[in-house]
């Protein structure tokens, strides 16, 4: 059953990769990239690697293509002019893309996996530890160091991205919650004992 | 050999069809106690006239949006168009896979349960952006940009919230987590006791994550007309609804799950351990699902600078602090590392 899976996850994986590149609307180009994270995650899952697979989703497909999605939708392509210049620019694509497939062919056909590899990677986990536990176990203390130091490289970045887009504006008017907070009944109303036929 | 797999996964069909099917009976209840709850505080009757106290209300209004014509509009991107309802109601319904209805009663019971359920309600956006952006008009994609803010903002509180909760329990299966909650105090022994702060967090963003009021700036109708679903009409609005609600039971089952002990009974005496897990759990959904439709009922609508507000600026530095507090508690407790 896992073969028939391997292949279904693979075949639409691959497929909706191609549909990434060739469809028309950038929105749905977006769309078809979630469907291979989605089947990138089934993929994950038969190797065994559970929390690989739900971290894929929640990273990935949760919040980084939900921003693409952001980002694409609110550009209003001209998706006529977009393909304008297609028939000038394929050769020197047409150049790259052959280079790039020419290096991956001779990486792939000169692969020699390292001895004993196929053997630690068949068994990566001992009985009766859970993936995630095991992962974690190394991560917080193995490659403790290495951890904290990729958390400070995105640290920076997210501070850099804030720093980038942060402005002050003149003349704006911002709603400033801390002085609506402290709005009470007492300095906003006022009670007035109106007689009657007389006004106030 | 066929054979057995065969039957695995007959046996995995057969499960996950009488769960759905319990689970849309439930929800169509769980529907006639949210409008009946909302109709008590506005000391109206709600639902009474089809069937027996309004008992079938809910299966009369499913016929009718079936039996309607969907409506298509002319500029629409008609694949995505379709394609949203039918994402948001599976999705939905998808993340019941894992959750224990009793001690083994899970169709999936994953190591990652708790993962497989975060990921599939990040995943319930998509449903909201697809459907208001495919609506091609301008209301329905306001409020698919909103709804994307605000339920990517609230996960990360959400996230928080089920860390602690998992450095308490030790581990990621949500059938451990229950029973890491099986002590001999009973109710006094749940999670919602020790992590009261991240159990009000959580309901609050779970109000938050599944657009219900005081948070639907999705669909707030003053100012968004009907919000994503404007466009929708007959079974592709009923599938956007039932996706919500199911979303909704979903976050109910997790507040059990994680704060309110699963299937346990409140204390472990004789009349009260009698009663069949599921009963309970079936229960204390139904008692958080109340407090969801009471939630509906009497708070007036945030307003969307105040919704972002609350989730980054309250929210997240509180339940960032609490995860380091519950972890050095439970490091210098010497209760770390159970499991």
């Amino acid at each position: 059953m896992a073969v028939a899976f391997f292949y279904l996850f693979s075949a639409v994986l691959i497929a909706s990769a191609f549909a990434v590149i060739v469809s028309r609307n950038p929105v749905h180009s977006v769309l078809y990239l979630i469907l291979a994270f989605v089947n990138g995650a089934g993929l994950f899952l038969l190797a065994g690697a559970e929390f690989l697979a739900m971290i894929l989703v929640v990273v990935y497909v949760g919040a980084v293509a939900v921003l693409f999605l952001f980002v694409v939708m609110m550009l209003d392509v001209d998706f006529a002019e977009l393909r304008q210049g297609f028939t000038k620019y394929l050769p020197i694509g047409a150049a790259v893309g052959a280079v790039v497939l020419g290096e991956l062919g001779l990486v792939a056909l000169g692969w020699q996996s390292a001895p004993g590899a196929k053997e630690a990677a068949a068994a990566p986990i001992a009985a009766g530890v859970s993936n995630t536990a095991a992962l974690g176990q190394l991560l917080y203390t193995k490659y403790f160091l290495f951890f904290q130091a990729s958390a400070l490289v995105l640290l920076t970045a997210m501070i850099g991205a804030i720093v980038l887009t942060l402005h002050h504006r003149p003349g704006v008017k911002r709603q400033k919650i801390e002085e609506q907070n402290a709005r009470t009944r007492d300095n906003v109303i006022e009670i007035k004992k109106v007689p009657s036929r007389a006004g106030v | 050999m066929i054979d057995g797999w065969l039957l695995n996964l007959l046996l995995i069909i057969v499960k996950s069809v009488v769960l759905t099917v319990a689970l849309l009976i439930y929800l169509a209840y769980a529907i006639y106690i949210d409008r009946k709850v909302w109709a008590a505080v506005q000391l109206r009757r709600g639902p009474n006239v089809v069937g027996p106290w309004g008992l079938l209300q809910s299966f009369a209004d499913m016929l009718k949006f079936v039996l309607k014509e969907p409506v298509i509009p002319d500029t629409a991107n008609k694949g995505v168009f379709l394609l949203a309802p039918f994402v948001t109601a599976m999705l939905a319904v998808a993340a019941w896979a894992v959750i224990p209805v009793a001690d083994g009663w899970a169709v999936a019971d994953l190591n990652v349960g708790i993962l497989y359920i975060f990921a599939i309600s990040s995943l319930g956006v998509y449903g909201i952006i697809m459907g208001g952006w495919a609506s091609n008009s301008k209301y329905p994609f306001l409020s698919a940009l909103r709804s994307a803010a605000q339920m990517v903002s609230y996960e990360v509180s959400i996230g928080f919230v089920i860390i602690t909760v998992l450095l308490c329990a030790g581990s990621l299966n949500l059938t451990e987590i229950v029973r890491a909650q099986d002590t001999q105090y009973g109710i006094l022994g749940w999670y919602w006791l020790r992590l009261l702060p991240m159990f009000v967090i959580f309901f609050i963003s779970a109000l938050a994550e599944t657009n219900r009021p005081p948070f639907d700036l999705v669909e707030a109708e003053s100012e968004l007309v009907a919000g994503f679903m404007i466009e929708y009409s007959a079974t592709p609005y009923m599938l956007f609804m039932l996706g919500e609600y199911v979303a909704i039971l979903t976050m109910c089952a997790l507040l059990t799950i994680l704060f309110f002990g699963g299937w346990l009974p409140p204390a472990n005496i004789a009349p009260l351990t009698l009663v069949p897990g599921a009963v309970w759990f079936v229960l204390k959904v139904t008692f958080f699902f109340f407090f969801f439709a009471m939630v509906k009922a009497f708070v007036p609508r945030y307003r969307y600078d105040q919704l972002m507000r609350l989730g980054w600026k309250v929210f997240l530095p509180i339940s960032l602090v609490m995860v380091i507090l519950v972890a050095a508690v439970l490091q210098f407790a010497g209760s770390a590392g159970a499991n």
